[in-house]
């Protein structure tokens, strides 16, 4: 089995300085990975590089076995969504366009129901049919998740999907990651380096270059080479104490 | 009220208020969501090259105006992205650059430009049958153009990003939309002339937007407006005998306003 994404010494550069350097970095079948690193380190541009959004400057990007933006397998939640807030539509068709398979092609009753379970699941379905303007933020953050997850594709990619939501939230959230993640690749962006390293398989640390990749015992090295300052990978306040224990 | 229904002139006029209708309606929605009015605007005013282009050759300027407003819709919406310009500079430019070129077509053209006025300020009380026909096509196109593609033009209106990732061809959709703008503005040219089109495009839809949130409601109330402001200026400029495309965009204006109004008053 190929795997999901290939990136091979991917190089991007906005005008004159590099924003990715010699990125290599391979995600698997079902793998689960954290990709973490410093504002501005590029990770939502690595993302955007995996849609085919942005173009390399130099390298090879390989998503699914084809270049990417052929594959359409692929479901996203954008860290800035540049949608229009006050749109004329409701929860429920905002979910849908997750759904969305090719021109002419209706949504049917298999779209509706998957379109509706990711609104429950996210805790959302009283709301199906409110109009977005009158979300609050968190609450279409959700919407979005939703909107991501009800295409049930072979790579889910999350940048930073729990800012702006509340605490409750953020639990419920991370179940629902370990329910899908046996069914397809995620890659998540996300800050919260001590509640991550206990749902994934792997981190890679992304300042400019991939500074680790491997699995999170493995990991801690290069994350604190690509934050620039030591890392307490153990929370405060959680209680998953996974990551070297006994050394 | 009803006696001046009478004249044939006035039954074809209240056809053409239909059509008009109907056309910008159903466009006039994507305008205002999408919030393209500019360059709808633009495309408008283009429209104006293919007038003169008609006068050259000596074909009917309705029909002429089709491919060069088609066209110049397409170069808007594209150019920016070809070259490096901001859509509002390609706009500016295509705008002014096909008005100049209606000018200097009808310089061209042998003899003077007869009706010339009725495309710049629209007649809609002298709108020939065989007009009436290309604008009934052009609303049949539209019609069908939107019940293919939709779900692809709303997609691209909320996120048009999100929307490219999920596979729609968002330039091409895009395209798509222009070119339907640049259809009804060739349906609009006769009613109330090129330069008050972004009125009838814009103004209804604008309406019913502040009182709906549902997009086929939106289109459908955006018709029947539609239909109710043009008949009224018709009848008005008709009573008063006042340029019948100046009162239609008068009454517009007015009801945008008592809408508003409502709307405060309603919610308060
Ligand atoms: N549209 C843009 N215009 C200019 N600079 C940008 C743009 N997008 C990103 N950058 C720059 O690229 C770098 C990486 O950004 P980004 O990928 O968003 O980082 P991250 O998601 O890790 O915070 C930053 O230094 C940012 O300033
Ligand atoms: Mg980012």
């Amino acid at each position: 089995m190929a795997n999901v994404v290939n990136m091979e010494g991917v190089y991007y550069k906005l005008k004159d300085y590099y924003i990715l350097e010699n990125v290599n970095l391979t995600i698997k079948k079902n793998d689960f990975m954290a990709l973490i690193g410093p504002n501005g380190g590029g990770k939502t541009t690595l993302l955007r590089l995996i849609l085919g959004l942005l173009t390399p400057d130099k390298g090879n990007i390989e998503v699914l076995g084809m270049a990417p933006g052929k594959s359409k397998n692929i479901g996203y939640l954008p860290q800035k969504s540049s949608y229009q807030s006050n749109f004329p539509i409701s929860v429920l068709e905002v979910v849908l366009m997750g759904r969305y398979k090719q021109l002419l092609k209706g949504y049917n009753k298999e779209d509706m129901k998957s379109a509706l379970d990711s609104l429950k699941k996210v805790e959302m379905l009283h709301l199906k049919n409110q109009q977005i303007e009158k979300l609050s933020g968190g609450q279409l953050q959700r919407v979005f998740i939703a909107r991501a997850l009800s295409r049930k594709p072979e790579l889910l990619l999350l940048d930073e999907p729990t800012a702006s939501i509340d605490p409750h939230f953020q639990g419920k959230f991370y179940e629902i990651l370990s329910k899908i993640r046996k069914k397809m690749a995620v890659v998540m962006v996300s800050h919260d380096i001590g509640v991550v390293s206990s749902y994934v398989d792997s981190i890679a640390c992304l300042n400019q270059k991939i500074y680790c990749h491997g699995p999170v015992e493995e990991s801690v090295e290069g994350l604190e080479k690509a934050y620039k300052c030591p890392i307490d990978l153990i929370a405060h306040g959680f209680p998953h104490r996974v990551l070297r224990e006994h050394e | 009220m009803l006696e001046f229904l009478q004249y044939q002139f006035m039954q074809n006029a209240f056809i053409a208020a239909l059509l008009v209708s109907i056309a910008c309606g159903v466009v006039g929605t994507y305008v205002v969501i999408k919030k393209i009015v500019f360059i709808s605007g633009g495309i408008s005013h283009a429209a104006f090259g293919g007038i003169g282009l008609g006068y050259l050759l000596g074909i009917n300027p309705v029909l002429s105006a089709i491919p060069f407003s088609v066209v110049s819709a397409v170069l808007m919406g594209s150019l920016g992205k070809k070259i490096e310009l901001s859509e509002d500079a390609a706009i500016g430019i295509l705008w002014s650059v096909g008005m100049a070129l209606g000018i200097i077509f009808i310089n061209l053209s042998p003899g003077y430009a007869p009706d010339l006025f009725s495309y710049l300020f629209g007649s809609i009380l002298t709108v020939p049958y065989q007009d009436l026909l290309i604008m009934l096509v052009l609303d049949l196109i539209i019609l069908g153009t939107v019940g293919l593609f939709h779900r692809e033009f709303t997609a691209i209106s909320f996120d048009e990003e999100f929307a490219e990732v999920m596979g729609v061809p968002s330039q091409l959709i895009y395209i798509i939309l222009l070119a339907l703008v640049a259809l009804s503005v060739v349906v609009l040219i006769k009613a109330v002339g090129i330069i008050l089109i972004i009125a009838l495009l814009t103004i209804p839809a604008a309406i019913s937007r502040q009182f709906t949130h549902h997009i086929p409601r939106l289109m459908m109330a955006s018709v029947i407006l539609g239909v109710i402001l043009t008949s009224m200026g018709l009848w008005l400029s008709f009573l008063f005998n006042l340029a019948s495309g100046a009162t239609i965009v008068m009454v517009l204006g007015a009801a945008f306003f008592i809408s508003a109004i409502l709307k405060k008053i309603w919610y308060t």
